[in-house]
């Protein structure tokens, strides 16, 4: 038997809205996976709390977790701060991990920071890049400041766990393993309902349930369109792609789109595979959010255009003529497998 | 009703520049702005003041020169404002700003009750979002983060119900006071300051405290020492490796877009040719060719 407590533990917490996973808790059992090959002695675990929630420990098992620690109870059923954080802490005094994993969703960043507080220790927002310091041994976590002009690595050198919330969508998804199989450890909350000041009387669910963070397929416009009336030659593009319109910020501060399709620092963190920027001029700030695009092609009319700096394909161009043409071509492309 | 609002001096992020050579920000000539957030939390304050009557306290944590962003909360409002200053708390992590907001909003508990308490949702600096948490874990209170809008609020029977915006909509909450709110701008709209308040803030001297007068603060929980993260490295961000550039005036535009095509098709990033299958099956335009 393995000497428990010398288990070296990598936690990530395993978010969940009414019994479905949140991907990024997959993205950072990958991550997770990729830094216990570089900590000896070390294991990937998951936390989970909700409520008839069980059947997710075996989702998080094929993607990588030999163990989850499971609290079930009704006031979990909708998230909280308070039960939430008090859960979680107690796992943590209780099991000592290591290293700490959380989404950097709404509901992870308002979590983090209270486990961090409630437990003393140092939590590190918003990273992008997760790695094992290879003279340290510790948590090397690296996250974008000052709207993404500066990257800062981050440690935590005496305090434990190490925490970091990370971005959805900047880490890849691991490819689950379909027999893998881990062990289910269940603890309780004992907090009631009269313990939690916070009360759900309400949800007003957000029109239109677009989610371009998970789109594979994103054409994206800014300035450049000139006017509002682009955003329709970019959805033209984007249905016979089967994507989603992105856009820079002037365009959602102008009133021609809705937030929902900001990418950026200050929007949506996006990583398809193939992103489109049609006249947007690649500030850091739109940057921030779409550089791990698998293929990046940029259209724009000024050659020393920033964005032609991260794209894996440039063109020098008017989008009112190529965006057509690309229409087109694909057109002419998906036609000709039909008939084949 | 009083409200303690948390407001942070920025460097103004639009005019941030880096030393491509050191890797460090260049901080000379950036001016200091309060934290765009900040600003509503404060109008909020002063909004629930003007209807329920009361006051607002406006805490900053920072170099002397953060009393210029308290004076502009006296523009805004403000009755009282506190500047938390001493070498001591340099290069706090969010644990030990947490730890002095906290410590000095338990000092000014004990002078008379609060009933709300007011941070920014995240600094544009820090960026982090976990000063607001941190403090409302600490003073055991209520949290509310991502707050878009509040509902209602009776200061006599002591609970608000509050709008919190989410990845998947708009969760309706009811909450205890006092309760700790992290705002979003949409909060509350900034005016324009009246003419009283500017006469009032050009005397206004805030109240400055130290790391051990009024309150003597843990010196182990606070600065570099209450810190448990440190900053190992900063580097400006390695730009990806760029691609080739093609011009339609020199290749044509027909054969520009032929080319990116097929380097999307060679990258293997996505299949463009099969996608018309896989999302597209009952498109009536693409059957009349088949
Ligand atoms: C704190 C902060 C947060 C921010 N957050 C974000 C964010 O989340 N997301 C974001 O996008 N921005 C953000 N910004 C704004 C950012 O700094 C830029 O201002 C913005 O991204 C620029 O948008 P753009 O590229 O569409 O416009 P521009 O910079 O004006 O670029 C327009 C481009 O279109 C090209 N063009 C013009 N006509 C044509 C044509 N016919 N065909 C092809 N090309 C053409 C031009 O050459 C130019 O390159 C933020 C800024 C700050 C300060
Ligand atoms: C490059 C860099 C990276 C950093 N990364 C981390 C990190 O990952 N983890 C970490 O713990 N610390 C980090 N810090 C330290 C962190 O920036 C400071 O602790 C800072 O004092 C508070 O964090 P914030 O700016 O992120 O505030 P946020 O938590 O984003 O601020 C939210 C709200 O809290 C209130 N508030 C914040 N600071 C103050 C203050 N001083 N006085 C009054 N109210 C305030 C305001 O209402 C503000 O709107 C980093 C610092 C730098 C320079």
């Amino acid at each position: 038997m393995t000497d428990e407590t010398a288990v070296k533990r990598i936690w990530v917490f395993i978010e969940q809205e009414e019994g479905r996973a949140h991907q990024v808790s997959w993205e950072l059992m990958g991550a997770a996976t990729r830094l216990s090959k570089e900590l000896e002695g070390s294991q990937v675990e998951g936390v989970l709390l909700g409520y008839n929630v069980a059947h997710i420990a075996e989702e998080a098992y094929r993607y990588g977790a030999s163990r989850v620690y499971l609290i079930e109870d009704p006031v979990l059923e909708k998230y909280r701060n308070l039960p939430y954080s008090v859960g979680a802490s107690k796992l943590v005094q209780k099991y000592k991990p290591e290293i700490f994993l959380i989404g950097a969703t709404t509901l992870g960043r308002d979590l983090g920071s209270s486990i961090a507080t409630r437990v003393r220790t140092g939590l590190t927002a918003d990273c992008t890049e997760l790695a094992i310091d290879p003279n340290l041994k510790i948590l090397a976590a690296t996250r974008p400041t000052f709207g993404g002009n500066l990257m800062a690595t981050i440690l935590c050198r005496t305090h434990r766990p190490q925490m970091a919330t990370v971005r959805p969508r900047v880490l890849p998804l691991p490819e689950p393993l379909p027999t893998a199989t881990g062990e289910l450890i269940r603890e309780s909350l004992d907090l009631s309902e009269d313990d939690i000041p916070v009360k759900h009387v309400g949800f007003i669910p957000r029109e239109g349930g677009l989610n371009i963070e998970y789109a594979d397929v994103i054409v994206a416009g800014g300035r450049g369109l000139g006017s509002p009336d682009g955003i329709k030659l970019l959805e033209e593009l984007a249905g016979l792609l089967g994507g989603v319109v992105g856009v820079s910020r002037p365009l959602v501060d102008a009133g021609w789109i809705s937030y929902e399709h900001q990418v950026g620092q200050t929007g949506k963190t996006v990583r398809p595979k193939l992103y489109i920027a049609a006249g947007i001029s690649g500030a850091v700030q739109h940057r921030v959010g779409m550089a791990n695009s698998d293929f990046i092609l940029a259209i724009n009319t000024d050659p020393n255009a920033p964005i032609f700096q991260i794209a894996s394909l440039g063109i020098v161009g008017d989008l009112y003529e190529v965006i057509p043409e690309l229409i087109n071509q694909v057109k002419a492309m998906q036609q000709g497998t039909e008939r084949s | 009703m009083h409200t303690v609002v948390a407001i942070k001096q920025v460097p103004d992020t639009t005019n941030v520049r880096i030393n491509p050579e050191t890797g460090t920000l260049i901080r000379e000539g950036v001016p200091a702005i309060i934290n765009p957030y900040d600003l509503h939390a404060v109008e909020l304050a002063v909004r629930l003041k003007e209807h329920f009557g009361g006051k607002v306290t406006v805490i900053t944590m920072g170099p002397p020169k953060a009393a210029e962003a308290l004076i502009e909360c006296v523009e805004q409002g403000a009755d009282r404002c506190i500047l938390i200053t001493d070498r001591k708390f340099a290069a706090a992590d969010t644990l030990a700003t947490s730890y002095v907001l906290a410590r000095a909003i338990e000092a000014l508990q004990e002078e008379g009750p609060i009933d709300l308490y007011l941070f920014g949702l995240q600094a544009i600096d820090g960026d982090t979002a976990q000063v607001g948490p941190g403090v409302a874990t600490r003073l055991n209170v209520p949290l509310i983060s991502y707050a878009l809008h509040i509902e209602s609020i009776d200061p006599e029977a002591r609970v608000a119900v509050v709008h919190r915006k989410t990845e998947r909509g708009i969760e309706v909450l009811r909450t205890r006071l006092p309760a700790l709110l992290t705002v979003l701008k949409e909060i509350a709209p900034v005016q324009r300051a009246p003419l009283p308040n500017l006469i009032r803030a050009a005397r206004y001297k805030p109240e400055v405290w130290s790391s051990t007068d009024p309150v003597p603060f843990d010196q182990d929980q606070i600065g570099i020492r209450g810190s448990p993260t440190v900053v190992g490295r900063a580097y400006t961000p390695a730009p990806r490796q760029a691609g080739d550039i093609i011009r339609v005036s020199e290749l044509g535009l027909q054969e520009c877009v032929k080319r990116a095509l097929q380097n999307v098709q060679a990258s293997g990033a996505v299949d463009l040719a099969s996608i018309v299958d896989a999302k597209r099956p009952t498109d009536g335009n693409g059957g009349e060719h088949s």
